[in-house]
């Protein structure tokens, strides 16, 4: 009993002690992988060392990696919650719910979900038009496949990763009309021995490009050892596999956000919003185009770039069908952002179905 | 669908690497639990073997000192394991999960350097004249090292449990310990030596991955590989051949079904995804329905000489 209550003595102290101490704001991040995948947690992380770098000692960070979609990562909320984060960026799309859910019990704490559609008055929601890279992406596979069979190593059916998909595939067979998309569904993130497997099975079938919708950068290490075999940097630069196999490159740019989130409670203006920037915000960018890549493709390609910044031009644009050949836009048409943020069916001439 | 674009010599070639990870774990499991003890860490000494034959290979260069150094680190660390549930009679399962979850962090603490670089991997061996023949040339005689390795572990487990006397004295040990203990064998000393055995083989097993089969070190890269390796020797019936049989199918399944997603099978996804885990307890159920599962009979029991 006597040491309960000196432990809980010292606890209240230790307690007051660093409440002096604490900065102006804390901010909290929930990753669904490890810093060091290289990818989507890795550009994740570094929007949060731009806040730190941004607001010195009035800001305090705390992260958690590895955090399993679902029940798990509502325990990881609260707990963020319960150490006095101000603000919690939950960085996955299976946050969705569990960030609704720990948002009502917290109303005075502020939430921010990456990729999701729910919001609240404490929710925001973020995401960035990887779709516009996908473009690109699929303009430079499209031109150089020499197998026509383009591996896509996808991770689960919900919309962001069928958007990619389409977008890719509208791009690859506007400049070649024989190309074929052989598409895997890893049903995961993160799992380098598996997204590893994928790559090699797409290559034994003969594609010689890999789009990969995963976190870590196996798939560019098996491509590599097979040679002849392109890929692109998925959400971060994949830099060391340059020039080949990777030949370019989408990159979520997280920093300016966070940082201007980070401001807004600072500043007490936040409020929940619903972001969904692009190429042109500069929230996604396009990492360098290799010399693997020849210069007119390149020059293509890096036009395409500027003119979707511009906004000049927009990857879901008419004439488009559905997969099942029923119209969805018409000659000259652009797509609305509510199909595009629900999207769940395949453009016309892909193979195989959306799992439901 | 185009399922002839599947290669079936391509496909043995890639279950045969995507095995031998688990295969390595599961034959040392194997060796362990027939002394009687259960070491549930397996992911967590696989994941150190991977990490430590990583950074190993990176330094010196050589991804065969990788591999060496990957066996001794992890069964150094299974020997903590041997300590504390031998010396000290710890609880095998606690100590086991323990033993994962030490070797999950103590990898990652390691690996932070190491992230994204790459490594030295190890050239297939291409044995000659039989690399060269038309069909079973790429699928069974070239591959590295390793591939060839596991094999002859599992064979050598086999004659060794099987055929000789040190082979008697530990299936003694696991089987009833008090008895053996009787008739004078050192049944603790049997056991740790198991159990190193066994931390050596997940080292191995965790080192394949990230040297040749992903090459690359990222955290958690296991992923639940050495749990698999678990089931596989519960599946085995604790039976060597046994255990090459459950990777082999195990790795076959897996790299079957992203195949067969690739040639757009009409099969719905989710189930071809599960397909590995439901074939793993259908055949565990299976075996189970016989009766005789072959378990040792002291397995997971603790041992002191004064009781």
């Amino acid at each position: 009993m006597k040491i309960k209550t000196i432990l809980t003595t010292a606890a209240v102290v230790l307690g007051v002690g660093s409440a002096a101490l604490a900065a102006d704001v804390k901010v909290g991040f929930v990753y669904v992988g490890p810093i060091g995948d290289g990818g989507w947690t890795y550009e994740h992380d570094k929007g949060r060392l731009a806040v730190e770098e941004a607001f010195g000692d009035r800001v305090e960070t705390l992260y958690q990696e590895m955090v399993p979609e679902g029940a798990d990562s509502e325990r990881v909320m609260t707990q963020m919650a319960l150490q006095g984060a101000d603000l919690i960026f939950t960085t996955s799309f299976g946050y969705m719910d569990p960030t609704i859910n720990v948002a009502k019990k917290f109303p005075n704490v502020k939430f921010e979900h990456a990729t999701g559609y729910k919001r609240a008055d404490n929710v925001s929601v973020y995401s960035a038009r990887f779709y516009e890279g996908r473009a690109i992406q699929g303009h430079i596979a499209g031109k150089m496949t020499k197998t026509n069979k383009i591996g896509y190593i996808a991770s689960f059916p919900i919309p962001e990763v069928i958007r990619g998909i389409n977008s890719a595939y509208i791009h690859a067979k506007r400049v070649n009309p024989d190309v074929e998309f052989n598409i895997i569904w890893a049903y995961t993130w993160f799992d380098p021995a598996k997204e590893a497997d994928a790559a090699k099975a797409l290559i034994e079938q003969g594609a010689d490009v890999i789009l990969q919708h995963t976190d870590s950068t196996a798939p560019q290490a098996a491509a590599e050892k097979a040679g002849n075999v392109i890929t692109f940097g998925q959400a971060s630069d994949m830099g060391e596999y340059a020039p080949m196999p990777r030949v370019s490159s989408i990159i979520d740019n997280w920093g300016p956000y966070y940082v201007e989130r980070t401001q807004a409670v600072l500043d007490g203006t936040w409020e929940s919003v619903d972001t969904w920037d692009g190429i042109g915000k500069g929230m996604v960018g396009i990492g360098e185009i290799s010399d693997a890549v020849p210069a007119d493709v390149k020059a293509e390609a890096l036009a395409m770039m500027n003119a979707i910044a511009a906004g000049d031009y927009h990857p879901f644009t008419g004439p488009l069908n559905k997969q099942d050949g029923s119209p969805w836009l018409a000659d000259g048409e652009v797509s609305e952002d509510g199909p595009l943020l629900g999207m769940n069916f395949y453009v016309e001439g892909l193979t195989g179905d959306v799992p439901q | 669908m185009d399922i002839s674009s599947i290669n079936p010599f391509l496909l043995i070639a890639s279950l045969m690497v995507s095995a031998t990870p688990i295969l390595l774990a599961a034959i040392g499991e194997a060796v362990v639990e027939k002394s009687g003890v259960l070491n549930l860490g397996v992911e967590g000494m696989m994941i150190t073997g991977a990490v430590v034959g990583f950074v190993i290979a990176v330094n010196t260069g050589s991804p065969a000192l990788g591999f060496l150094c990957a066996a001794l680190a992890s069964a150094v660390l299974s020997l903590s394991f041997g300590f504390l549930t031998q010396v000290l009679l710890t609880n095998q399962v606690a100590t086991g999960l323990g033993l994962t979850l030490v070797g999950l962090g103590l990898s990652a603490l390691i690996g932070k350097p190491y992230e994204g670089i790459k490594s030295p991997t190890l050239p297939s061996l291409d044995i000659p004249l039989l690399s060269d023949l038309p069909v079973f040339g790429i699928m069974l005689f070239s591959h590295d090292a390793i591939v060839y390795l596991s094999i002859l572990l599992v064979a050598a487990v086999w004659l060794v449990l099987t055929r000789t006397r040190i082979g008697l004295v530990l299936r003694a040990v696991g089987e009833n310990h008090d008895a053996a203990h009787a008739l004078g064998y050192k049944v603790i000393r049997v056991r740790l030596i198991a159990i190193m055995f066994g931390g050596a083989c997940s080292g191995l097993g965790g080192a394949y991955i990230s040297l040749v089969r992903v090459p690359q070190w990222t955290e958690g890269m296991t992923a639940g590989a050495g749990w698999i390796a678990l089931a596989i020797v519960v599946f085995a019936s604790w039976k060597p051949w046994r255990v090459l049989l459950g990777a082999y199918l195990f790795g076959g399944v897996t790299v079957l079904q992203l195949n067969l997603q690739a040639a757009g099978l009409a099969i719905p996804v989710e189930y071809l995804s599960m397909s590995p885990y439901l074939i793993t307890i259908a055949v565990l159920v299976f075996i189970s329905a016989r009766g005789n599962q072959g378990a040792p009979a002291s397995l997971g029991r603790p041992f002191h000489a004064s009781s």
